[in-house]
């Protein structure tokens, strides 16, 4: 999951089919973004540096 | 002023209550509730305060914030969590006792009923074939839903002997333990919509339509959300309600029947409320804001 800084973007790589993710720099840690090359689920994981992981899948007792 | 909030998912409404925390400079901290051990019986010295990224608290530590609120999506974690603080004298949003009796259909009807809020006709049972029996007699449709799940999931709307057989034999065949509690529901015939309203102690800060041809019109099943106009009725069943359960920041689901006019659905403890901002504009991570330090200084 390599990652840099452009401006206030930052770029990470999926880590189910290694495409491009573009983020804001004020993304969180625990944030929930959606791969647009494979549609993957991600959570991040990091932010300094940049990490993501596939997002847990939904269980029966999630919600409001 | 310092708040704490216990959280695990950063969505849509996280990102926006801490940045209005920012916006305010209100001290708080963000703790992420898979990364912490609680202890349940008295520190005995040997525990570390940190390990591998897993952080272990004393009582003391979130006995420094004013109040905790807890934003767990998950609501069996969120609802222990909640035990263990309130256990320690920490102030929550919500409280574990009213997270407990809003997560659960059951206990939410039960104290509706008790406190006088009408709801849609409502039977329990614990075997398929008393169930049954049940559903006969409230004749069809009905639905049937898992007394402990949101968004939708998991519901039924049975239209006929066949299939109210085959869906009892499946939740309990198929189902874990909690599957095979049948909360039994009449049909209501709603008007293509139901209302969700968010509530803070005593007041109604939003109310909208969540409109839908399907007949589940959660907005997570992609149900469109627009203002709904508050009359003195709707105001006050949507307060009753919340006042049934022991208040909080909730978000109440009402259903409009033909013949009986307003009727409580359920309760949520968590509210979610992208829909309800949009839709009406209303500030709601400011107000919920203010309710924390409300409740702070209560």
């Amino acid at each position: 999951m390599l990652a840099q800084t452009v401006a206030a973007k930052i770029t990470a790589e999926c880590p189910e089919c290694a495409g491009t993710i573009s983020l804001n720099g004020n993304t969180l840690k625990g944030e929930i973004v959606t791969c647009p090359d494979c549609g993957a689920e991600l959570e991040v994981t990091g932010t300094n540096p940049i990490a993501l992981d596939l997002a847990p899948q939904e269980e029966e007792d999630w919600g409001e | 002023m310092k708040i704490g909030l216990l959280y695990s998912r950063v969505r849509f409404e996280e990102k926006q209550i801490i940045e209005a925390l920012n916006q305010r400079g209100i001290a708080h901290d963000l703790i992420d509730d898979r990364e912490i051990v609680f202890p349940l019986t008295p520190p005995n010295g040997h525990a570390p305060e940190k390990q591998h990224g897993v952080h272990f608290v004393r009582p003391e530590q979130f006995q420094r914030y004013d109040v905790v609120l807890d934003r767990a999506m998950e609501f069996t974690r969120g609802l222990y969590a909640l035990e263990i603080l309130n256990s320690w004298g920490v102030k929550t949003v919500n409280r574990a006792a009213v997270v407990s009796l809003c997560g659960d259909k059951l206990l939410t009807t039960a104290a509706l009923t008790q406190h006088g809020v009408p709801s849609p006709r409502t039977e329990i049972a614990f075997t398929p074939d008393a169930a049954l029996e049940a559903i006969e007699s409230m004749g069809y449709p009905v639905v049937l839903k898992p007394v402990i799940g949101s968004w939708g999931r998991l519901v039924a709307k049975v239209n006929d002997r066949e299939a109210a057989e085959a869906l009892l034999e499946h939740k309990s065949v198929l189902g874990h333990f909690l599957h095979e509690i049948f909360y039994i529901q009449e049909f209501i015939s709603k008007p293509g919509r139901d209302i969700r309203l968010i509530v803070m102690g005593d007041e109604i800060i939003s109310s909208i339509y969540r409109a839908s041809a399907h007949w589940v019109t959660n907005t997570a099943r992609g149900a469109t959300a627009e203002p709904c106009p508050l009359d003195a009725a709707l105001e006050k069943i949507a307060l009753s309600a919340a006042h049934a359960v022991g208040g909080g920041f909730l978000a109440i689901d009402v259903i409009e029947d033909p013949a009986r006019g307003y009727l409580v659905n359920e309760i949520n403890p968590t509210p979610e409320f992208r829909g309800s901002e949009t839709a009406t504009g209303a500030d709601i991570p400011n107000k919920l804001i203010d309710y924390l330090i409300e409740t702070a200084k209560a």
